[in-house]
């Protein structure tokens, strides 16, 4: 049981960041292949939706193996959610925590705030704002700045190109005004 | 996370950082190759536009949904079944990207 106990709590920064970062080199013993999580967006349109678009227009068959990755991101999911999940509340920081607080967030227990996570929100507008334009801006600017943190941050910085440090300082620049200007705006909405 | 004021995210992302950067030199020193018995070859992406609007719209999405495409899958199978409608929106917003793609500045 000790085992376990310890396994259920929040794995030390420096395990997850290794077993993250190591995805890198085993994709490219296994054959080559750019760790890139988002371009599955891409593949999904492309088998599904692609239309008249020449975007969509390409081989997605030969990217199946990111598709399975993606199911494997899935089982992994599925898997600590069973087995590893932390009966603690969210760990963040009391500086967090007090400001989120002021902004109307008060579910800490889960990992994400459930008040507006939850199927109910998806009619309020708030819920809409953050659940589908969210999730709009996230492939949208994805596939426009050709990567993810996945691609840029990861295989990108790990080849030391310089184009994906670009990406990533507007990513997070884009983040950072978004946390400080937008966010409390927003949560605000009713 | 952009508050700066916890830690644990940038030591998971900079241990990753690190761990893909030692493990590429090692694959490009030594000349490794691949399962497939190739040598492994990174091709570099070319810079555009892009890689700045594009950023800094996916970082606004980024902070909103607590996510990008990698975690939002994680998310919806550990418990949060309604990510799945984020995800979802995430490819609405990709398949609008390649709808309009010749009309933006690249």
């Amino acid at each position: 049981m000790e085992l376990l106990e310890i396994v259920r709590k929040p794995w030390p920064w420096y395990l997850c960041g290794f077993l993250l970062g190591i995805t890198v080199p085993l994709l490219l013993f296994q054959g080559n292949k750019r760790l890139s999580i988002s371009s599955n967006l891409r593949h999904l349109c492309a088998a599904f939706f692609s239309g008249g678009t020449i975007f969509f227009r390409y081989d997605w068959k030969s990217q199946l193996w990111n598709l399975y990755f993606a199911a494997g991101i899935l089982i992994g999911g599925l898997l600590a959610g069973l087995w590893l999940t932390s009966p603690n509340p969210v760990n963040i920081s009391d500086e967090t925590f007090v400001i989120l607080n002021a902004m109307g967030v008060h579910d800490f227990n889960e990992m994400l705030p459930t008040e507006v996570f939850r199927w109910s929100s998806l009619i309020t507008l708030r819920g809409f704002i953050f659940i589908v334009i969210g999730g709009f801006l996230v492939g949208f600017g994805t596939r426009y700045a050709g990567g993810c943190i996945s691609s840029h941050g990861l295989m990108g910085l790990s080849n030391l190109e310089w184009t994906s440090l670009v990406a990533i300082i507007f990513f997070m620049t884009g983040g950072i005004l978004t946390t400080h200007f937008l966010l409390p705006l927003l949560l605000n909405i009713k | 996370m952009f508050r700066f004021q916890s830690f644990h995210l940038f030591g998971v992302i900079g241990t990753a950082i690190i761990t893909g950067i030692i493990s590429v030199q090692i694959i490009k020193r030594f000349n490794l190759k691949s399962m497939e018995g190739q040598y492994i070859k990174i091709m570099p992406k070319t810079f555009h536009k892009g890689h700045v609007f594009g950023s800094l719209i996916f970082g606004i999405g980024w902070v909103l949904t607590g996510a990008c495409p990698g975690p939002m899958l994680a998310q919806i199978s550990y418990g949060y079944p309604v990510v799945l409608i984020t995800f979802l929106s995430a490819i609405a917003g990709t398949w609008t990207y390649g709808y309009f793609r010749k009309d933006l500045p690249h």
